[in-house]
């Protein structure tokens, strides 16, 4: 099986998927990617399903390599990376051949970063999944020295596919739906909340981020004394001392701070790729427009399959046109990959 | 005469329901939700993926790509009449051994003092209450077992004791947990267990469901030590199949 090692790696390299669906009644939430769209993304560019596994990173990336050439993808938030010194473009497909260095620094925009390989992470699953879940003690974080299983690519020399994605790092206007405990806050309260501007602060990990804002707490009716219910991932949940935190990936399944409402999916990667000081507004959807926005992680994986185009370059960007080979017919597709 | 439940149904994401019976936690409305967690898993509903019960209410979580939120609702109403009736009594009883020595058990004496008992009398009472798994949360497979008689209404300390153990048997609000891993809380610690309620590398990683009873017993220092390095019998803990 090909093998990935990791020479180095940033403080929050785990392996992700889309997360382990089914188990809330025993109280472990779902997990998976912070940004599950980036792995969909990853999924699209490089024709894999909805069961790939990635590698997401926190903050920072590292250097890895692979024992067998494969194409890679690097999705989510913006990090420097490079093939061997050559830089690589996020969002298209590379062939990283064997032995290559893969380089791959800080978050430049965004916060987790995506390394996707054409055959997947292939881990064992534990409770049908590879996503490692920290708070739940499943799996760990990787360091310097590891390697990884990975599946082997089915067509290496495939043709280069690149996908356009809007910009999600830059926060801006997140949409709420009204969840089981909205009416706790009364209208003035909600409204305020509604026309404040927040700012994403440095606390913040795989269960959640903490927001910011200059102005009064905001207070639930009954404060301390909610009983405790079931949460969900997207939930912005008030703490005692009326600070707002929207829960992620690894957030707990019952709590008893009251929450406003809940991001929709649709935005919780922007919430997620909101570096700290980004700021943020919250719009309050009804019920009925929110559901319009429902989508299954199929559906989502189609549509961004639709959306692959093959990666053709423009000659003006291409610095040393002469030196190409422009009638020889085939190459072997990596020459694309380096400028 | 069958007294139709009332809940309400709210949104919970995209994908789910919640149908809460009341706001307030008794008994009562534990059972409620518990009962018709079951009845709604018995029914099948067409395109509903998944079921959790918490301390009063259910949410139903469903594929929109099979079925919407409309459908769902309908289904789920069907399923409320005559709730009351249904059997609401554990399927399993659990027997699990607690030390309840000064060492094991750092603030029995105040929880105690607290609920207007003596440390013996706390320790009678916990022993002899058959609890029920009145939700399983926050941590995987963690119970939070209750409810405990009215005097056990003892708030949450305002402090957090920095770490509690695994297997710690806490007490707070009427209720009991088994601290699924080392934590932080809150909560009083009353006693300690060799438990395990997760372990991911089992083929049960949960070793608890939600309504199951639980009964402790108390053992010495000397046989906790024993539990704890003995793993094959997961501290002792033995389960009793009711029905």
């Amino acid at each position: 099986m090909p093998e990935l090692t990791i020479h180095s790696a940033g403080p929050g390299v785990t392996v992700q998927d889309l997360g382990r669906a089914g188990w809330t009644a025993q109280g472990l939430s779902r997990g998976g990617a912070a940004d599950r769209l980036a792995v969909l993304e990853a999924a699209a560019l490089l024709q894999a399903d909805t069961q790939l596994a990635v590698l997401e990173m926190m903050g920072a990336g590292g250097v890895f390599s692979v024992d067998m050439p494969t194409r890679i993808a690097l999705t989510g938030a913006a990090m420097q990376a490079s093939i061997d010194g050559t830089a690589v473009a996020p969002n298209t497909t590379h062939l990283l051949p064997a032995g290559a260095e893969l380089k791959i620094g800080g978050a430049r925009q965004g916060v987790f970063g995506y390394l996707a390989f054409a055959g997947g992470i292939r881990t064992d699953p534990v409770m049908g999944s590879r996503a490692t879940h920290l708070t739940a003690g499943l799996g760990r974080v990787l360091a310097t020295g590891d390697t990884l299983p990975l599946g082997a690519d089915p067509a290496p020399d495939s043709t280069a596919e690149r996908l356009d994605v809007a910009d999600r790092c830059s926060g801006g206007v997140i949409r709420l739906m009204p969840g089981p405990q909205t009416d706790l806050f009364d209208d003035a309260t909600l409204a305020e909340f509604l026309a404040t501007e927040f700012r994403r602060s440095p606390r913040g990990n795989r269960q959640g981020v903490r927001l910011d804002h200059d102005g009064a707490p905001f207070a639930a009716k009954g404060g301390l004394s909610v009983t405790s219910d079931l949460i969900v991932t997207g939930d912005v949940q008030l703490t005692g001392d009326g600070v707002p935190f929207v829960l992620l990936a690894e957030c707990q399944t019952i709590g008893g701070y009251p929450r406003i409402g809940s991001v929709i999916p649709a935005d919780l990667p922007r919430v997620a790729q909101a570096a700290p000081g980004t700021s943020m507004q919250f719009e309050m959807l009804t019920l009925a427009q929110a559901d319009a926005t429902a989508q299954s992680d199929h559906a989502i994986l189609r549509s961004l399959r639709a959306a692959c185009q093959p990666l053709i370059r423009d000659p003006h960007d291409i610095a040393d046109l002469l030196g190409y080979q422009l009638i020889g017919g085939v190459t072997a597709g990596d020459d694309l990959e380096s400028d | 005469m069958a007294r139709h439940a009332d809940p309400v149904f709210c949104p919970l994401g995209l994908d789910g329901v919640l149908v809460r019976f009341s706001r307030v936690l008794t008994p009562e409305t534990n059972a409620t939700a518990h009962a018709f967690c079951d009845r709604a898993k018995t029914a099948a509903i067409k395109g509903v993926t998944e079921l959790a019960s918490s301390l009063t209410s259910v949410r139903i979580v469903f594929d929109p790509d099979l079925t919407d939120r409309q459908s769902v609702t309908a289904a789920l109403r069907e399923l409320l009449d005559d709730l009351q009736s249904a059997d609401t009594s554990a399927r399993r009883l659990w027997h699990v051994p607690v030390a309840f020595s000064p060492a094991h058990a750092p603030q029995l004496a105040e929880a105690a003092k607290l609920a207007g008992l003596t440390p013996d009398q706390a320790v009678a009472e916990i022993t002899g209450s058959v609890v029920r798994v009145l939700a399983i949360g926050f941590a995987p497979g963690q119970p939070y077992l209750g409810l405990m008689p009215a005097h056990w209404d003892v708030p949450r300390q305002s402090d957090l004791t920095p770490s509690v153990p695994r297997g710690a048997l806490v007490t707070a609000v009427r209720q009991l947990i088994i601290f699924a891993a080392d934590t932080p809380t809150g909560w009083r610690q009353i006693g300690q267990s060799a438990f395990s309620v997760w372990r991911p590398d089992s083929a049960t990683p949960f070793a608890l469901e939600p309504g199951d009873a639980v009964q402790f017993s108390a053992v010495s220092d000397d046989t906790l030590r024993d539990l704890q390095a003995n793993t094959d019998t997961n501290g002792g803990a033995r389960c009793e199949v009711l029905r």
